[in-house]
């Protein structure tokens, strides 16, 4: 067991904040000041999160630097912070992709200091959804990301922003607000079962709720996710959102916010309700299947590339879904992969959209073609991270999509063999949109004074193109960490032998001494 | 005869402080600065605060034949009565000089109306809820038309004049009908009389009872008897407004939770299906309705209804689970909305009241402290956490799915979906939309500013830290014998 500090998480945490704070007292004028805070704090809170990958225990699946403080004594409300081998890449995906979307933020100059102080509550947003093992405190992460996202589209964002930025908040709450009834009843019921009331997600999951219960609840958590993954009848927010989102907003919502759904799946909905769970999954997997389709083929027919990236969210974050729903070691974690993959090979799209969108201040594919000819690194970095997004083996994309598929296969082939489809329609609309604008003559003379990537941009896409190839190549250091946070929630899941609470003995004792 | 006066204290400290001022205004030339008054009346209360502290232990005394009472439960209401009067006295120094109002009397007004207020809180005898509830009235009544030379005002004066004369006769005729079933009008003796003779109550009795919850109705401004809300409010000088929207709600409600909750409560199965319904109908017609506003005080005064709305829920859901959920989502409640018509306040210029939202425009870069105050407000109304609406929504929620009534749990997440709407219209004007009212009008002095920056602390802190004032608001409710 390693030696895990009480108050890492916190800082993990608090380091975004403080930034805010800081920034709020700084003069408006000083933008270079400005950005050189809140780079520092989010690049401080990526270093800090190594920190906590390097202590991190691979060997087994339970909850690690827990913190638990009484929030709330009276109403069994608690702050409880912990990671497992799910949360963890999570976290960090999430540390790495915010400071390189503030760097990518050097385009904004409208009303900059308010802009940065938002990337960071968002942050702190993003990373306590992650870590929150307390309901009550899950719930408040949830919803105090939508307010900064709510900001930076409607302030910073295209011309439908408004339009888009409640469209945005309308639908993240519609679900939210029943999820939240829904932790209530959750709780109540627990308390009148065991005479505690308690929100601590550990003790919660110990629940046996009869079936019909679990159903409504479940349905409760599973909408609220669902539109935040998002599965396929609920996404029209995600193409409002993302098109008319400025760059870096675009980068954390394709990379970190929709993660928070599908994560949701995977912590809370499908453990507190198994059996609901199971019950609803062959339903939750033909959505995904749609999803992946009705994406790829949306996304094909689209004539904005920013348009086009976040229909293929759609289509990659239902692959996500599937391998979730195969419930079985391959299929969760190719699912978990997947998650990362889409994180960065999607954030490096975006940025890449926002870097030409820049220099023309366009994004329609048709006012493009042959920026191999004036921007070959542009190209062919643009062309990388096309084969990373639509699995080419030797890159990331590969490696989440061939678990995800391996494993839904041994559960549901036929749904499966659909979804390959996917695989080859996410090659076509990719590959087509990279023909339009990188191949083909140079003709539209607005395009030949381009300028390639400045060091700046170059920066800001190294580090997510290194780990785009190593991930392809080695996962196995990815891929052991997860293992047995996945295995444990498998057990939780699939409740095999169907014992009550004690599942995992090293569970309830654990936390005291592993927080010291 | 013995007479004991702690019960008294505030309600007499807030009392003499208002006749001093209307004396001192006395020796003060008419075209002379007043702000001395304004001085006064915040050293009143805040003396009255001082003396809440002191008498706040577990003493359960009573004064005057049992007529008035002193227990955490009067102390914890004091508390919110004069915040909301410190609050509003704060954002009114400039805005009454600004629109001629006298202010010897406007502050003097609001005091009278505190004690009012004080008292029916602490009031253990239906005569003596009612002279109080009448002392709180009439002074808002000439309140809301102080501002001689506005129409609207006076409009919205002569309206709520009719309409609470109107509440009055119901109360009076409720009052009376139990008189007559139980032989007196002391609480403890009518709760006595009713545990004595279960079901042997004629039906005069009930009957007077349901006029008591209509009179209620009709002064938190709860759907079907809301139709003055809007203009009242709306004509009303705005710290006035937000004066009414908290104190007066926050008063009623206490008077409700004493009366009908506790010492009536064995009525209560008789109302409870109509008051269901009328949570129901508050709450989303109030929603409802402020969506369609192009004002930002009419948006707030439908959503003062929708919040009633919200407040009838613990009421409905009954004294073990709902009196704590009650208290705190008024305190709450009162800090947001203090703060939100401070702003407003603070925006006004004379003859020109900006209160659109087209007046909100780009505010957000050009006043930025008003501006996120208002955020915070408007995100803290819709419920968005960590904000104090959410902690007090989230206590009513849970009292109202610990109690089994899910239906109403449910219902209400929807109308805070419905709120969110509108609410955020705010923030649109103020960040997302250029233009608006230019920089002359504003001048406004620190004082406004102090209240809202009072507000946006409380609103934080209810909201990240609740726990203490969670602990109070159980304290306070439990304090009701």
């Amino acid at each position: 067991m390693t030696a895990a500090g009480f108050g890492d998480l916190t800082l993990l945490l608090a380091i975004p904040v403080l930034g805010a704070a800081l920034l709020l007292c700084l003069p408006r004028r000083r933008s270079a000041a400005l950005f050189s805070v809140a780079l520092g704090a989010s690049a401080g809170d990526f270093l800090w999160s190594l920190n906590i990958l390097n202590l991190f225990d691979p060997s087994h699946g339970n909850m690690q630097f827990v913190e638990r403080v009484a929030w709330m004594p009276d109403f069994g409300i608690q702050y409880i912070l912990g990671v497992d081998g799910i949360s963890l890449f999570l976290v960090l995906l999430t540390t790495l992709l915010m400071p390189l979307a503030i760097l990518a933020s050097w385009s904004v100059k409208d009303k900059i200091k308010e802009y940065l102080i938002f990337m960071l509550l968002l942050e702190t947003g993003m990373l306590g959804a992650f870590v929150a093992l307390d309901l009550f405190l899950f719930y408040v992460f949830w919803e105090v990301m939508l307010v900064p996202m709510y900001f930076l589209i409607g302030v910073w964002g295209g011309p439908r922003r408004i339009y888009a930025a409640l469209k945005f908040v309308i639908y993240t709450m519609a679900g939210s607000l029943l999820m939240l009834v829904a932790i209530i009843y959750l709780a109540t019921r627990h308390a009148q079962l065991t005479q505690v009331f308690t929100f601590d997600l550990l003790e919660l999951y110990g629940l046996n709720l009869p079936f019909d219960q679990q159903s409504w609840l479940f349905l409760a958590f599973a909408l609220s996710f669902a539109i935040k993954v998002p599965l396929f009848p609920f996404h029209t927010w995600l193409p409002d959102a993302h098109v008319e989102a400025p760059t870096a907003g675009s980068v954390i919502l394709a990379g970190v916010l929709l993660k928070l759904g599908t994560y949701g799946f995977l912590r809370f909905a499908m453990p507190l309700f198994p059996d609901a769970a199971q019950a609803a999954l062959p339903g939750i997997m033909a959505l995904a299947v749609i999803g992946i389709i009705y994406g790829a083929v949306v996304a094909m027919m689209q004539s904005d590339i920013k348009k086009l990236v976040a229909y293929s969210s759609v289509s990659h974050l239902g692959f996500v879904m599937l391998g979730l729903c195969a419930l079985n070691l391959q299929g969760v974690q190719g699912a978990i992969y997947q998650m990362l993959n889409h994180g960065l090979s999607t954030g490096a799209l975006f940025l890449l959209v926002g870097m030409i969108y820049d220099r023309r201040h366009t994004r329609r594919i048709d006012d493009f073609g042959g920026l191999w000819q004036q921007m070959p690194v542009f190209s062919s970095l643009l062309l990388i991270v096309t084969f990373a997004s639509i699995g080419l083996p030797g890159l990331n994309g590969f490696v989440g999509e061939f678990l995800i598929l391996l494993g839904a296969f041994s559960v549901a082939p036929v749904w499966t063999a659909v979804a390959a489809t996917g695989v080859i329609l996410g090659a076509i609309y990719m590959l087509w949109m990279i023909r339009r604008v990188i191949f083909g003559p140079l003709s539209n003379p607005e395009n030949q004074r381009l300028q390639d990537l400045s060091g700046r941009e170059l920066t800001i896409l190294a580090p997510i193109l290194l780990l785009i190839v190593y991930m392809g190549v080695y996962p196995q250091p990815f891929l052991a960490r997860m293992k047995p946070a996945v295995e444990l929630s498998l057990k939780r899941i699939l409740n095999v032998p169907p014992a009550p609470p004690p599942v995992d003995p090293n569970l309830g004792g654990e936390q005291p001494n592993d927080g010291r | 005869m013995d007479v004991n006066l702690t019960p008294l204290v505030p309600a007499i400290q807030v009392l003499v402080t208002a006749l001093v001022v209307v004396v001192r205004d006395l020796f003060i030339d008419e075209d002379e600065p007043k702000g001395v008054l304004a001085f006064y009346s915040l050293v009143g209360l805040a003396l009255a605060a001082a003396e809440v502290a002191v008498l706040l232990t577990d003493r359960q005394e009573s004064a005057f034949a049992d007529s008035i009472v002193l227990d955490n439960f009067a102390l914890f209401f004091t508390m919110i009565f004069l915040l909301a009067a410190a609050l509003t006295i704060l954002s009114s120094i400039h805005y009454v000089r600004q629109t001629r109002i006298h202010e010897g009397e406007f502050y003097a007004l609001i005091l009278f109306a505190t004690v009012g207020m004080i008292l029916m809180a602490a009031a253990n005898d239906l005569m003596v809820f009612f002279l109080a509830l009448e002392t709180m009235s009439i002074a808002l009544y000439v309140l809301t038309g102080m501002w001689r030379s506005s129409g609207r005002a006076s409009e919205a004066s002569m309206k709520y004049f009719l309409m609470g004369a109107f509440a009055t006769g119901f109360l009076l005729y409720g009052i009376a009908l139990i008189y007559g079933a139980t032989g007196s009008t002391n609480l403890n003796q009518i709760s006595a009389y009713l545990l004595d003779q279960p079901s042997e109550w004629p039906l005069y009795l009930i009957g007077g009872g349901f006029l008591l919850v209509i009179g209620f109705v009709f002064k938190i401004g709860a759907v079907p008897f809301h139709f003055w809300v809007p203009d009242v409010y709306d004509g009303a000088p705005t710290p006035v407004t937000g004066f009414m929207s908290v104190a007066v709600k926050a008063a009623a409600f206490a008077a409700w939770a004493r009366i009908l909750m506790n010492k009536l409560s064995p009525l209560a199965g008789d109302w409870m299906f109509p008051l269901w319904i009328i949570a129901i109908a508050t709450m989303t017609l109030g929603n409802l309705l402020a969506i369609t506003q192009t004002s930002v005080k009419r948006m707030l005064a439908y959503s003062s209804i929708a919040h009633a709305g919200y407040l009838l829920i613990p009421i409905v859901v009954g004294v073990e689970w709902g009196g704590l959920a009650l208290l705190f989502y008024l305190l709450t409640y009162s800090f947001m909305t203090l703060g939100a018509f401070a702003v407003l306040t603070s925006l006004s210029e004379d003859k020109e009241p900006r209160e659109n939202y087209s007046d909100f425009a780009g505010l957000g870069f050009k006043r930025p402290f008003l501006a996120l105050a208002m955020s915070l407000f408007m995100l803290s109304l819709a419920g968005f956490p960590p904000l104090a609406g959410f902690t007090g929504k989230f206590y009513v929620f849970r009292s109202a799915v610990l109690a089994g009534h899910l239906n109403l749990a449910i219902i209400g997440v929807l109308n805070s979906l419905l709120s969110v709407i509108y609410y955020l219209r705010v923030i649109v004007a103020m960040y997302m939309e250029e233009g608006g009212a230019e920089g002359k009008g504003f001048r406004q002095s620190p004082f406004v500013y102090c209240a809202v920056a009072i507000a946006a602390i409380g609103t934080l802190y209810l909201g990240i830290l609740p726990h203490i004032a969670l602990s109070w608001s159980r304290l306070a409710f439990f304090s009701l014998e």
